[in-house]
């Protein structure tokens, strides 16, 4: 079964990657989407082998290298984190691959973008299955390039390639920091196998580290280092910027890529490594705060965008950030439970826009929709669920709602409940979660009226062919609304309160606040009960606001927006950050490059080297040349002058001595 | 001189005394034998033969332990037999890559061989030489040959011209070697060689000058810079395989000498006449690394190919050692293989209207002729230093010998100008392996020429297993001087 799940998608990938001009683009796509279809199947039945009945078991495959005591191999670990992992992107990747027949039905390169998909998902399944970090790090190696592939994936395209070069780059810096992490994990514990550094890593706490001069405590180090890796891959606060961008990318990509998946590795390192981060409390600090900050920082900027990705884009970084800051808290549980229902809600979210721009014939621009929920009634009804499960649309108490109103209250209670017993940064993280959480029900709902609703702003001819999506891309969304409702609350005791020491089985804490922690039948602390209000209170305190501005005052935003408040400019520039870092790191590296290049390379090494050393050596040559005359007395002379020369030269030495 | 003395003396110059009697037999033959073309064949043919066998003869039949006939004048050592067998498989060669050009250019007379023939005697009579008068007596014979050889074309404007500034300058050079002989014999008071070493450990301002005037006239053979003008016009001027014939035997013969001359008679001066040699080494790299970067005739650049050539070998003798002596040997012997082969590919060069000498016309030659191109690829590069072709060997040890002499700064410059060097083979490959065809096809090579081009380019690699074998023969001919 693992073998399907893990190398069913490598397979398809070779052939439909290597051999589509000789099977065809049809083929290579039924042997994509089949591939990925028998994986989500198969993890479907591991999830409920290893995480409900708890077989949790690893599969050595083979030695990758052996060097000394550096002993690596390539495994498959079946716990119940990587099983819920599994589940996770085996099925979004399936459900986005049916997807992508509808999305990229007129692409001629089809079978190039599902080849990489399925590369895409292998390197995901290879990461979360691995046993040792080097084999996850090759697996996020490995989601890194093909996420590069598939932002630039439309390579003609100068934006898209721009987007994939950016994302590449900023990852670079996350997964340098990864590796040294990596590094530093063996230079400390002389291995990279996952169980035998968690079984010694109190040694970590006693160690030091230098770095840049400075003395670490080794633990301390080894998770920030990996922290940073995850902060790249997750569009964490400073290395967020990618993200966006990447929207350039086919909408497929981004519901599977940016949104469900791969971004959520960050999420899962730092899960995986929880035995680590348990006793690094200074990193998890600043994971708390990163976390938290991020998931402001984007809800604000979400205010303002108006390309619709953009929006959902912001959302899942500021999402993202509610995974970190539980993580950092100590609430893995609940951070992974997020993870779990936003793959569904996001995916569906991103999908949705998908169809709404694949009915509009590309237009990403809310300014130019409008009023389209009678021509995609569908679609519009999916959107409403994704925007009610993202928003956390739910009536505490009586534990009714939609799934991210389960995982994302629980982070947010949590939160409350680790403040209150004095984790550092708990409140802090509480209050920003609230106020992102208003911040998140108002651009989802702007996003909503600004598409669907009021008057249509495009041009008419748009409109005039605006259609509902074909059955194969309204299937998996149907099917991923499902999940939006209901994976919260089926799952939610096993993942965070009653079953959850026995669900995880060890490869993650319960949570402290978890009701199984306690045993059977007793309750754990409960928050104020104004605390289990407050995040619906916003949430609809965000939508009022919405409704007004955007349905009842409809066209007001737009004049503020034409005004350009020093606000409204900070938000949708995104607080500046792509000028800041344009004029800082591109500016200057260019600056650089430009000196060294001009006045290092051309002028200096060119001029006193290659193209100095040939000019002067053609012009002696001319003169060589020159003096070669032909004229016999000429030759004579110089002859003669030679001759004299020598003698001269000897005897002025001989006199000389 | 008294009979058993006389039989004992003639025993040592057998290879010399079979190129003599069969140059002058054959040049009687020839006036017999009917028909211009058919008596430069069988002429040339016997030539070949006269030369493999004196080759073998030196090889093979030499006297062990060599000795000296005349009075000293002649002096037969592992030394001199090494450079005779090369210098007669040289002059073979020549005569093999001449055959077919003089038979299309109406040039084939039976005296072309016959003259190669005597240059050869001169050259052999110059790398036994013991005293003064032996190596002015062989170095004439060899030029006047050579003169001839120069002009052979004697319908040719250009050929003419070639052979009388040949003929004027050598007459000059000439001069000055008999000068600088008299002033050594006036100060030394014999032209002995072993008698000059005597003189030579007291050297008078005389014999400085009179060493300065022999050394002089010697670089004007190898054409050593500043001695170098008549190279570039004779080589261009002269039919090809003459060019070719110039530029291999004649060139080892006459670095022979200039390396027994400095080495023996005035090995007691080398602090004097080091810097003398590392001089016209140094100009002698610049103006032929320089020179040829501008040349459009490939011959030509050829011409100032070799003169870069001496320069680096000047540059080992400049270390007055016994590694000195050996270096060069081989630098010239592999140098030797190399242009004979290059010069292979030049007389390669004819299409359906003539011959051709400029690089362009080389234009395209990786497709018309991949093997010829191949060959010539190895064979510049072999020239040129490349690592690693043979060649590389030789530059590499005649720059060991300098730097074993403390001459760091020489070798350094010899490798500066080397790499320069590098640039103009470079250029060449350029046209034949990235241009586009000009003009049309080349026409077949005889096979002669093919053999011999295909062989030589082969041993531009293959040598390099050998070069522990020449290493051990050129360290064993090395061994009778310098010690």
């Amino acid at each position: 079964m693992a073998f399907i799940v893990v190398f069913g998608p490598l397979l398809a990938a070779i052939i439909a990657g290597l051999f589509h001009k000789q099977i065809g683009t049809r083929a290579s796509q039924l042997i994509t989407t089949g591939a990925t279809i028998a994986a989500a199947l198969a993890s479907a039945w591991l999830f409920v082998d290893v995480a409900i009945l708890g077989n949790a078991r690893t599969y050595e495959l083979a030695q990758w290298m052996a060097v000394g005591n550096f002993d690596i191999s390539w495994d498959i670990r079946l716990d119940s984190l990587s099983a819920v992992m599994l589940v996770v992107v085996t099925s979004v990747s399936a459900l986005v691959h049916v997807y992508s027949w509808g999305y990229m039905a007129d692409d001629p390169h089809r079978s190039r973008f599902f080849a990489y998909l399925s590369l895409f998902t292998f390197a995901m399944l290879s990461l979360v299955t691995a046993d040792n970090f080097l084999q996850m790090f090759f697996g996020w190696e490995g989601v890194g390039l093909a996420s590069y592939l598939l932002i630039g994936f439309w390579y003609k395209k100068k934006s898209a390639n721009d987007a994939a070069i950016k994302a590449f780059v900023t990852n670079r810096v996350g997964d340098f920091g990864l590796a040294l992490g990596v590094m530093a994990v063996f230079a400390v514990f002389g291995t990279l196998d996952f169980d035998t550094v968690f079984g010694q890593v109190d040694d970590g706490t006693v160690q030091t580290l230098t770095l840049f001069g400075l003395e670490f405590m080794a633990l301390e180090l080894i998770a920030f280092l990996l922290f940073i890796g995850a902060m790249g891959k997750s569009a964490q606060f400073f290395l967020h910027v990618w993200l966006p961008d990447a929207m350039e990318g086919p909408t497929p990509v981004s519901a599977l890529i940016h949104a469900a998946t791969m971004v959520t590795a960050g999420v899962f390192l730092v899960c995986r490594c929880y035995p680590i981060y348990e006793l690094a409390p200074n990193t998890s600090a600043i994971i708390t705060f990163i976390g938290a900050t991020t998931a402001l920082f984007a809800a604000t900027v979400g205010l303002a965008q108006n390309d619709i990705k953009r929006v959902i884009a912001y959302s899942t970084c500021s999402q993202l950030g509610y995974m970190f800051f539980a993580a950092g808290l100590g609430l893995y549980s609940a951070a992974m439970f997020h993870l779990f229902t936003h793959a569904f809600f996001k995916a569906l979210l991103f999908l949705g826009a998908g169809s709404v721009i694949h009915g509009l014939h590309h237009e990403q621009d809310m300014r130019n929709m409008g009023g389209i929920y009678k021509l995609l009634p569908v679609t519009w009804l999916m959107m409403i669920i994704g925007t009610l499960a993202l928003t956390g649309v739910g009536i505490p108490l009586l534990n009714l709602g939609f799934a991210g109103f389960f995982s994302k209250d629980m982070i947010i209670e949590e939160a409350f409940m680790a403040g209150a017993d004095g984790v550092t940064f708990g409140y802090f993280a509480f209050v920003v979660a609230i106020i992102a959480a208003g911040l998140t029900s108002f651009y989802s709902w702007r996003l909503i009226f600004m598409t669907f609703h009021g008057k249509f702003r495009g041009d008419k001819h748009t409109l005039d062919h605006a259609h509902e999506s074909p059955w194969v891309m309204i299937v998996p969304l149907l099917l991923l609304a499902i999940g939006a409702i209901f994976a919260g609350g089926l799952f939610r005791s096993d993942f965070v309160a009653r079953g959850a020491l026995e669900f995880w089985g060890g490869s993650l804490p319960p949570g402290p606040y978890a009701e199984g922690n306690y045993g059977e039948g007793a309750h754990g602390h409960h928050p104020p009960t104004w605390v289990l209000f407050s995040p619906i209170a916003v949430t609809v305190l965000g939508f009022v606001l919405a409704y007004w501005f955007y349905v009842v005052k409809e066209g007001l935003p737009a004049k503020i927006a034409a005004r350009g408040g020093p606000l409204h400019s900070f938000l949708a520039n995104k607080w500046y950050f792509d000028e800041i870092y344009d004029f800082i790191f591109v500016r200057g590296a260019r600056g650089l490059g430009d000196l060294f290049w001009k006045v290092g390379d051309r002028r200096i090494i060119d001029g006193f080297g290659p193209d100095g050393v040939a000019g002067t050596v053609m012009q002696a040559g001319r003169r060589i040349v020159r003096l070669q005359s032909g004229y016999l007395y000429h030759y004579a002379f110089v002859m003669l002058i030679g001759v004299l020369g020598l003698a001269v030269w000897l005897v002025a030495r001989a006199g000389g001595q | 001189m008294t009979g058993p003395a006389l039989l004992a003396d003639l025993s040592l110059i057998i290879p010399e005394l079979i190129l003599a009697v069969g140059a002058m037999g054959l040049l009687l033959a020839g006036v017999f034998i009917k028909g211009e073309e058919t008596a430069a064949r069988l002429v040339s043919l016997a030539a070949m033969a006269l030369l493999i066998l004196a080759a073998g003869v030196a090889v093979f039949l030499a006297p062990q332990g060599g000795g000296t006939a005349f009075f000293g004048a002649f002096v037969l050592d592992s030394f001199s037999l090494y450079a005779k067998a090369v210098v007669y498989l040289a002059a073979a060669i020549a005569l093999v890559l001449a055959g077919h050009y003089l038979r299309t250019e109406r040039l084939a007379r039976f005296e072309f061989p016959v003259l190669i023939l005597l240059a050869t005697l001169g050259m052999s009579v110059m790398v036994s030489a013991g005293d003064l008068i032996a190596l002015y007596l062989g170095l004439e014979l060899q030029s006047l040959a050579l003169y001839i050889l120069a002009a052979f074309n004697r319908d040719s404007l250009r050929a003419s011209e070639a052979g009388l500034k040949y003929f004027v300058l050598g007459a000059l050079s000439s001069g000055l070697l008999l000068y600088g002989a008299s002033l050594v014999y006036g100060f030394a008071g014999s032209t002995e060689f072993g008698a000059i070493a005597l003189a030579a450990e007291n050297p008078s301002v005389g014999l400085v000058f009179g060493l300065v005037f022999v050394v002089s006239g010697l670089a004007f053979k190898i054409s050593a810079a500043p001695f170098h003008m008549w190279t570039p016009d004779v080589y261009e001027g002269a039919p090809t395989p003459v060019a070719a014939f110039f530029a291999t035997a004649p060139k080892l013969a006459a670095m022979v000498l200039l390396i027994r001359v400095l080495m023996e008679p005035f090995g007691a001066m080398a602090d004097q006449w080091q810097q003398i040699t590392i001089i016209l080494a140094i100009l002698s790299m610049g103006i032929g690394a320089l020179g040829a970067l501008l040349q459009t005739n490939i011959k030509r650049l050829m011409a100032y190919s070799s003169i870069g050539n001496m320069g680096y070998a000047l540059v080992g003798l400049s270390a007055a050692s016994e590694a000195a002596v050996w270096a060069v040997l081989l630098y010239m012997t592999l140098y030797v293989i190399g242009v004979a082969g290059a010069f292979g590919v030049i007389l390669s060069m004819r299409r359906a209207e003539g011959m051709v000498e400029r690089i362009e016309d080389l234009a395209g030659l990786s497709k018309s002729r991949p093997g010829l191109a191949l060959a010539f690829t190895g064979l510049l590069l072999s020239i040129g230093g490349m690592p690693f072709l043979v060649g590389f060997f030789g530059k590499l040890f005649v720059f060991y010998a300098a730097v074993q002499a403390g001459l760091v700064w020489l070798a350094v410059i010899g490798g500066l100008f080397s790499a320069i060097s590098i640039a103009y083979y470079l250029m060449i490959l350029k046209r034949v392996w990235f241009d586009e065809p000009t003009g049309g096809e080349f026409i077949n090579p005889p096979a002669s020429v093919a053999i011999i081009t295909r062989v030589t380019g082969i041993a531009t690699v293959g040598l390099l297993l050998l070069v522990p074998f020449m290493l051990t023969r050129v360290i064993e001919a090395g061994s009778a001087i310098g010690g």
